[in-house]
């Protein structure tokens, strides 16, 4: 006796959470029984093997239908075909576009393109996670690239807006969208250390003061051909950037820049002695990033950079996380107090997301 | 020119892509209506097009609105070669038609294709003008209620109970036709589904007229089927119960104006409209017995019309009868009337007297093409001789009605098994003078009739049973006779004492059966039948005695015909009723007493047999009060098993055999276990398992026990196939894989509803079809809903006090007693509200929870939420209107079933989209339930090897507007249809 056909079709589509996880998981139906078994489900309920496989292998089913639904989200909820009630169409598309952690570190700034793609081969074995899900997890990347890539307005909006995603996931979305369109180096060894939520807080930050969209704040005409508003970098600003080469090419304003600091902080710092005596490199290398951002290829290195350039020269001297803080606060803040520094408010675009970003990145 | 029908093409989404160059479509849609057909302009690159249209004008007899559906197709216009088909949408626009029902169909339709499924939706408003037209001669019967509903519907009161109407309507088969060897399967299924489509509305048509000749409004009960005789045709069958519904005013009754006018509602003199306001605004009967009020309106009309006509054969030679019948005022009218049939199985209160037991009839026939499709005598005949055969049984058991009326067919090839199943039953012939509810009422209550047990009370004459059956005192009142056990096919009456709780049984049967051609195959089945019925009605009698009850309510009989196999599966609700005795336990004797080691393991299995009744007696909480001999005045009687079970089958020929089911003249209910046969029925008796613990289930609508459900429902449907190994099948294996198959079932519910335990499967259906050689399938639709555990322990525990207090008090306050439960439990209303209903809690499934929650990232949908049931009622909700009975036939086609995920992926996607079209359509009525909905058919068939499939379905039910008890309390005048119809609109806004 072999069952040819075993399906269950509610009114109200039935979600089993704990089935949708192994199935967002990648896992294989005879996986899933397996899975399901070991959780003691058959004890608990009285059930058999037999009813487990014919439930998960229903479930599956189920979710395979609605995969095309959850990849336009708002499809679901127009659609006449599943009786799901909002709070688990919710749950579904939240926990569609989900990813792990481990994965978006391996993609992250990465070209969303086929080539990437096939180094989900590797990146399955090294992060553990299935290949199906890995691609699920890339196409959804890949997905909200495409669609919100065009789009004018707050990227954040118009992720929410067409994917009906939670803030939070829109704006870890946000994250990674940027991050593959600016292509920022994340996978370097020294960089290992940082977390998704790091970057991600970074790319809130850039986003916000350093691209087009961020000039748009103010009142601006809404016919102008400015694309990409959220997405790009403001060029413009990145040319500016070189006018604060001068702050460290300068050697009066760069002694001055020190004494101004050195003045403020001293008895302040824990490790004022090795600020002192690392203040000219610390800011050379800060202006030097502003400085080089023209170039793409820069872009790119920024956080690479800005470890090689900062974190680590501090770490290795040991400094406190508040003393860095006080430093940069204090770093920032000096400027102002240069009579021949123009270029207060460009330092004040640059410094201020910089100082943000610097904090966040320096941890062990 | 007596109607005008008006089509607005509003706009469409979602539609797929059928330009691959440019990933859009150029859509236009044709509306048609009969032979007029009408296009919108083409919408360029759109898979969202706005049309807009005009309204498209049908001027139309109203014999073509009942008749026809309106055909909406949606095409993608190419300039260089023909358009293509995107897909269609029927529309049966007879809701519009009667006055109190819905007055526009407005909302998102899916575009359904044969081929490929849904693709898009189409938003559409439909609305008819009718104008008044005195025609006596007309052969419209449009007016006429439709309800899917076996009882009173929930809003009506029944004036009167007319009877029963029948009609069947044949034609050729489209798929069979010449024609099709060069048509597509796409037109040779859209064919079908359009001549299916208009044979139902023809036969509802000439049911309604002959409701109007009976002087009806409404048809109540309506069980419309197809029977899909392959090479010899098609035929639609449909039957149901005439009745006059008066409609209870209620607040919102009053609210939606009723644009179109229905002169048969002004015609009858019998109806009253509901604008009289004279009703006390109580939904049910019950409540509006009191009064005078009600005696001045019916004094008209009332007395000379009471039960007036049978329902005549469709020659309607029979019109005749009805006049005569009109002076006949007690149970001899029902006698003389040619078929005293009702498919009701729930009744106002006071209508059922006694119930008889069980009476079914099964003819064997060969299937010749109907030559004449006009004049489809043969099947006409054929039916009549089932019914003459059940009145005849009916009338054995000293009854003159037959109640919980049912008729279906199994079909194979060539040989078709039509069966016929009811209750043999004594109506009140009070109920008959006065042709009220309420007047019968209050007329029992002064006398004092019994309630409670008065059905269980023989109706047949004691010194001339009809078969031989132990009878004893009531164990209720103790003045009237009861047999020792009693099955019927109806639903447990409200008022009935009941002990403990119900439960689903279930007797399962296959036969092996030699492959024969035309009569000899015909012949062998019929030999086969006796046998079958026999058996089934055995396994059915050991599992009561096993659960420890004493009666079987819903009980229904499938017989199944395939090539090589007969399959029967009959399911019902058994249930301990107080007035009945206490059943005996069963004995298992051996037919070798010298061997030892047989002996013991005789006993052993003597053991767990009583084991199992004990456990099943807690289980199902089966504690009946302790009554001393003297008591009752009359021995305890042997345990014994008797039949309620009356049946016959005879075969083309006019031989008649009876079948006497009760096992001669033995004492006690023995098993005798001589063979191997018999070792395997014992251990099938002890294979089946309880469901888990918080799991309930029955196939009737109430769950005796129960009665505070929650809103939390679900409805689903679950189908199983199975392919048989085919070496060597011999009877005993064909039981186990077909038992297990049903069981695995079972077990699969149970799992996959456990998250809303305590719950109850309620209203179980189970069909059996045979679609190949060595494929079963089982198809089952139910609905679970969840119910209060607290509460429900409670009242089990006053209703045990209650029978335990009963015991001890005389036979005076005996009387009494009934009458509170009665009012206790309302019974035009067996599921009072849960109190707990207005704190809904969030489980994580469930359509309840729906309305009251707002969940921010998602608070735009537009779909309004649109529950199913197969129930008459909705747990915790009242229902305000109904809108009229969907009734949809679907047929869906693959070539490509591997990449459509199998036959399961397949099915399973049809079936979601079966459900999605009934749901669009009734909240297009502006409704948001479907109640009485049923899956008359599911008929599979797969050929992999071709990577084909193609899958027949019909469903239907009752739309209607149900408001929750719990909003109605605060906004009591809200107009429901408000819920839907501005979501509805909106969409166009939000895509």
């Amino acid at each position: 006796m072999t069952s040819e056909l075993d399906i269950f079709v509610g009114n109200t589509t039935l979600i089993d959470e704990d089935v949708y996880r192994l199935w967002l998981d990648g896992y294989s139906v005879s996986d899933a029984v397996a899975l399901r078994v070991r959780s003691g489900i058959l004890e608990q309920t009285g059930a058999t093997a037999a009813v487990l496989q014919s439930d998960t292998m229903d479930h599956y089913r189920t979710f395979h239908m609605l995969e095309r639904l959850l990849h336009a989200p708002p499809k679901l909820l127009h659609q006449l075909i599943f009786q799901i009630p909002p709070s688990r169409q919710a749950l579904l598309i939240e926990r569609y576009y989900a990813f792990d952690e481990a994965f978006v570190r391996e993609v992250l700034g990465k070209k969303l393109s086929k080539g990437t793609k096939k180094d989900l081969d590797d990146i399955s074995p090294k992060t553990g996670i299935t290949l199906k899900s890995c691609r699920r997890q890339f196409d959804n990347f890949k997905r909200v690239f495409k669609v919100v890539e065009e789009m004018r307005g707050s990227l954040v909006d118009n992720i929410q807006q067409h994917f009906l995603l939670s803030d939070r996931l829109a704006r870890d979305y946000a994250a990674i969208v940027f991050f593959a369109n600016n292509r920022f180096e994340t996978g370097k060894k020294k960089l290992q250390y940082l977390s998704f939520g790091d970057f991600a807080f970074c790319a809130e930050l850039m986003i916000q003061n350093w691209t087009l969209g961020a000039v748009g704040e103010a009142p601006t005409d809404p016919d102008s051909q400015m694309d990409d508003m959220d997405m790009d970098l403001d060029k413009e600003f990145l040319q500016d950037l070189k006018e604060l080469k001068v702050l460290v090419a300068d050697k009066d304003l760069l002694d001055l820049h020190k004494s101004l600091v050195c003045t403020a902080l001293r008895g302040k710092l824990g490790v004022f002695s090795e600020m002192e005596a690392n203040f000219k490199n610390l800011s050379r290398g800060l202006v030097n990033v502003a400085a080089k951002l023209t170039h793409n290829k820069d872009v790119r290195d920024l956080f690479v950079d800005l470890v090689e350039k900062f974190v680590e020269p501090c770490r290795s001297d040991h400094w406190p996380l508040n003393d860095v803080r006080l430093f940069l606060n204090q770093y920032s803040a000096s400027v102002h107090s240069l009579d021949g520094f123009r270029h207060q408010a460009l330092w004040d675009r640059y410094m201020g997301t910089l100082r943000g970003c610097l904090l966040r990145l320096y941890h062990d | 020119m007596p109607g005008k029908l008006k089509v607005k093409i509003v706009a469409g989404r979602h539609l797929p892509v059928m330009d691959r160059a440019s990933d859009l479509t150029d859509a236009f849609v044709e509306v048609k209506f009969g032979n007029t057909t009408f296009k919108t302009d083409v919408y360029l690159k759109s898979l969202n097009p706005q049309w807009n249209s005009e309204w498209f004008k049908f001027e139309v007899d109203d014999e073509d609105l009942q008749d026809e559906p309106l055909q909406i197709t949606v095409l993608d216009h190419d300039t260089y070669s023909a358009n293509d088909a995107i897909g269609k949408v029927y529309i049966d626009i007879d809701p519009l038609l009667y006055s109190e029902a819905a007055t526009v169909i407005s909302g998102w339709f899916p575009i359904y294709d044969t081929i490929h499924g849904i693709r898009g939706e189409i938003n559409v408003v439909v609305k008819v003008d009718l104008f008044n037209d005195l025609n006596r001669f007309r052969q419209s019967s449009c007016g006429v209620k439709f309800f899917c509903t076996t009882s009173i519907p929930k809003c009506y009161r029944a004036v009167i109970i007319h009877g029963f109407v029948e009609e069947l309507v044949v034609n050729e088969d489209p798929e069979y036709q010449w024609i099709d060897r060069i048509r597509t399967p796409r037109a040779s299924n859209e064919a079908r589904q359009r001549l299916i489509s208009l044979m139902s509305g023809e036969l509802q048509r000439k049911i309604g007229l002959k409701v109007l000749e009976m002087r009806g409004n409404a048809v109540v009960g309506y069980l419309q089927c197809f029977d899909l005789e392959g090479e010899s045709g098609l035929v639609v069958r449909a039957i149901g119960t005439a009745c006059t519904l008066d409609k209870l005013s209620s607040p919102a009754a009053f609210l939606p104006a009723c644009n179109s006018p229905s002169k048969d509602m002004k015609e009858s003199p019998l109806v009253h409209p509901p604008s009289h306001g004279c009703r006390s605004t109580h939904n049910s009967p019950i409540h509006t017995a009191t009064g005078s009020r009600l005696t001045q309106n019916f004094s008209v009309s009332v007395p000379t019309l009471i039960y007036t006509g049978m329902g005549s054969g469709s020659a309607g030679k029979e019109g005749g009868p009805f006049k005569a019948l009109l002076r006949q005022q007690t149970q001899s009218a029902l006698e003389q009337r040619e078929f005293p049939f009702f498919t009701l199985t729930a009744f106002p209160p006071g209508f059922l007297v006694h119930v008889g037991g069980v009476v079914s009839a099964r003819s064997v026939k060969l299937l010749d093409r109907i030559h004449n499709p006009d004049e489809p005598e043969t099947r006409d005949a054929w039916w009549a001789e089932i019914r003459q055969e059940i009145k005849s049984h009916a009338k054995a058991l000293g009854c003159h009605a037959v109640v919980g009326y049912s008729e279906s067919t199994s079909i194979c090839e060539e040989v078709c098994i039509l069966s016929a199943s009811g209750t043999a039953a004594v109506l009140n012939p009070r109920f008959l003078q006065d042709g009220t509810v309420e007047g019968c009422l209050e007329q029992r209550l002064e006398e004092n009739l019994p309630i409670g047990c008065g059905f269980c009370h023989i109706p047949y004459d004691e010194l001339n049973m009809p078969f031989p059956a132990h009878l004893t005192y009531c164990y209720n009142c103790r003045k009237q006779k009861v047999p020792d056990v009693l099955f019927t096919t109806i639903d447990l009456p409200t008022d009935a004492a009941v002990i403990g709780k119900g439960c689903l049984i279930q007797a399962r049967l296959c036969r092996l059966k030699k492959k024969a051609q035309a009569e000899a195959n015909a012949t062998a089945i019929s030999n086969l039948l006796p046998f079958m019925e026999y058996e089934v009605h055995t396994q059915l009698m050991n599992k009561l005695k096993l659960k420890g009850m004493n009666a079987l309510f819903g009980l229904r009989i499938q017989i199944t015909v395939g090539e090589n196999m007969l399959m029967g599966l009959a399911s019902a609700t058994g249930v301990y009723l107080a007035a009945l005795p206490t059943p005996g336990g069963i004995q298992i004797a051996g037919k070798t007493p010298n061997d030892g080691s047989y002996e013991q393991h005789i006993s052993h299995m003597q053991k767990k047999i009583n084991d199992t009744i004990a456990k099943n007696k807690e289980l199902y909480e089966i504690n009946p009060p302790e009554i001393s001999e003297e008591i009752i005045g009359s021995p305890i009687p042997e345990p014994r098993q008797r039949s309620r079970l009356l049946r016959s089958q005879s075969e083309s020929s006019d031989e008649v055999t009876e079948l006497d089911l009760s096992h001669g003249k033995k004492d006690a209910f023995v098993l005798e276990i001589d063979d191997t046969d018999a070792m395997e029925d014992v251990h099938s008796l002890l294979t089946d398992v309880p469901p888990p613990s918080g799991f309930y289930s029955c196939n009737t609508e109430i769950m005796p026990g129960i009665n505070n459900w929650t809103s939390e429902i679900q409805m689903f449907t679950s189908v199983r196939v199975i392919r048989l190994s085919s070496l060597n099948l011999t009877n005993q294996a064909l039981n186990k894989n077909f038992n297990d198959l049903c069981e695995n079932l079972l077990k699969s519910l149970y799992f996959k509803l456990r998250s809303m335990i305590p719950c109850c499967l309620c209203h179980v259906n189970f069909t059996v079809s045979l679609p190949e050689d060595e494929l079963i399938q089982v198809t089952v639709t139910a609905v679970a809903i969840t119910f209060d555990k607290n509460q429900a322990l409670q009242t089990t525990k006053t209703h045990v006090e209650k029978s335990l207090q009963r015991a001890s008090t005389d036979n005076e306050e005996l009387l009494q007693f009934p009458l509170e439960l009665c009012s206790d439990s309302l019974p035009s209303h067996p599921f009072p509200p849960a109190k707990a209903v207005t704190v809904e809690k969030a489980s994580p499934m469930g359509e309840g929870n729906f309305r009251n929650r707002s969940a921010p990232p998602c608070a735009n949908s537009t779909v309004g939420v649109v529950k199913m049931t197969p129930l008459s009622f909705i747990p915790g909700a009242k229902i305000t209107k109904y809108l009229g009975i969907i009734n949809m036939f679907f047929i869906r086609e693959t070539t490509s079933l591997r990449e459509e995920g199998g036959v399961s992926g397949f099915l399973h996607a049809f079936i979601a989209e079966v459900f999605a079209m009934v749901r669009a359509h009734v909240a297009a009525l502006g409704g948001n339930a479907v109640v009485s909905y049923i899956m008359k058919q599911c008929v599979f068939m797969e050929n992999p090897n071709k990577n084909q499939a193609q899958c027949l379905i019909n469903v239907s039910g009752d739309a209607v507007v149900f408001v929750r008890e719990s909003d109605l309390e605060v906004v009591p005048t809200q107009q429901p249809t408000a819920n839907c119809q501005p979501l509805c609109t909106e969409g166009e806004v939000t895509t």
